[in-house]
């Protein structure tokens, strides 16, 4: 199995809304190590002018593991699951995101690149609020290695 | 928080340094908080399968502890405006004495309006993150 040349320039269809709860926002702090109280203490976040606790930059990755299963899950993909390795990652915001959000996640494929018998595969991951308005894109860099 | 002044920052200035000090715990409860569950990240059995020296802590653990030093040094977490590693070395995880990773973030250029801090994450001697960069908007 390899990884199918034409799935670059694929968009898939939106994920289903991503609603960002206060309590995963500080489990994740936590998991991060985080200290800083804008991640855990709401009056903490809503003194430096935030409406509720402020996700650590990293937080995206939850709702990346969303639009990435929809790429492993896609059939005609040639994408084997064990055989990948994440190669790079990058967040871009326009605002950070804060608890209660409600953030919609479209993926595209926007290269796919053959070394060899390995591929790599670049999907980024739009994500959007409830307004429309554009908060971050997560970029991931998918390593697949080819088989022995 | 007040944000750092940027007309006190200069390129190559070392704004924050941390070790962290990782378990298999850690490990744990990072695979519970992302929701990525890839058993190498917890199976001694598993990651032998499939050929790697030992358990590895997830590459966006890394990546989402490495930035907190950053976070603390800006003052509010919202000042990360953007944020991109590559993934070169994997952090092996002992069952029983851990891992102990080092970060230091040192200034790497200067806008108008922006730092951008490069992190240098080190584990066991050598470095396990490149082009680690975080954009911090300070103006």
């Amino acid at each position: 199995m390899s990884v199918n040349p034409e799935l670059q320039g694929r968009v898939f269809p939106p994920a289903p809304p991503y609603l960002v709860g206060r309590e995963k926002v500080r489990e994740f702090a936590r998991a991060v190590f985080a200290t800083s109280p804008i991640h855990l203490d709401p009056d903490a976040a809503a003194e430096a002018g935030h409406t509720d606790v402020v996700a650590p930059p990293t937080f995206p990755v939850v709702i990346q593991e969303h639009t990435l299963a929809q790429l492993l899950a896609e059939p005609d993909a040639g994408i084997d699951f064990s055989r990948v390795v994440h190669g790079d990652q990058r967040f871009s915001y326009s605002r950070p995101i804060v608890a209660g959000d409600e953030l919609t996640a479209t993926l595209t494929v926007t290269s796919v690149k053959t070394l060899g018998p390995h591929a790599m595969v670049t999907a980024s991951s739009e994500m959007l609020d409830s307004s429309g308005a554009h908060v971050v894109t997560s970029v991931s860099t998918l390593v697949v290695r080819g088989g022995e | 928080m007040s944000a750092p002044r940027l007309d006190s920052l200069s390129v190559g200035d070392v704004v924050a340094e941390r070790e962290f000090s990782l378990t298999r715990d850690s490990l744990v409860r990072y695979a519970g908080a992302s929701g990525d569950f890839n058993p190498i990240h917890y199976r001694d059995d598993v990651a032998a399968s499939v050929g790697l020296p030992g358990v590895l802590a997830h590459g966006m653990l890394t990546m989402g502890f490495a930035v907190q030093p950053v976070v603390d040094w800006a003052g509010d977490p919202a000042r990360v405006v953007d944020y991109q590693v590559k993934f070169t070395r994997p952090v092996v995880v002992d069952p029983e004495t851990g891992a102990l990773v080092t970060v230091v973030a040192k200034v790497g250029a200067l806008t108008e309006t922006t730092a951008r801090i490069d992190l240098t994450v080190t584990f066991d001697g050598s470095t396990v993150l490149g082009k680690a960069q975080v954009v911090v908007e300070l103006a």
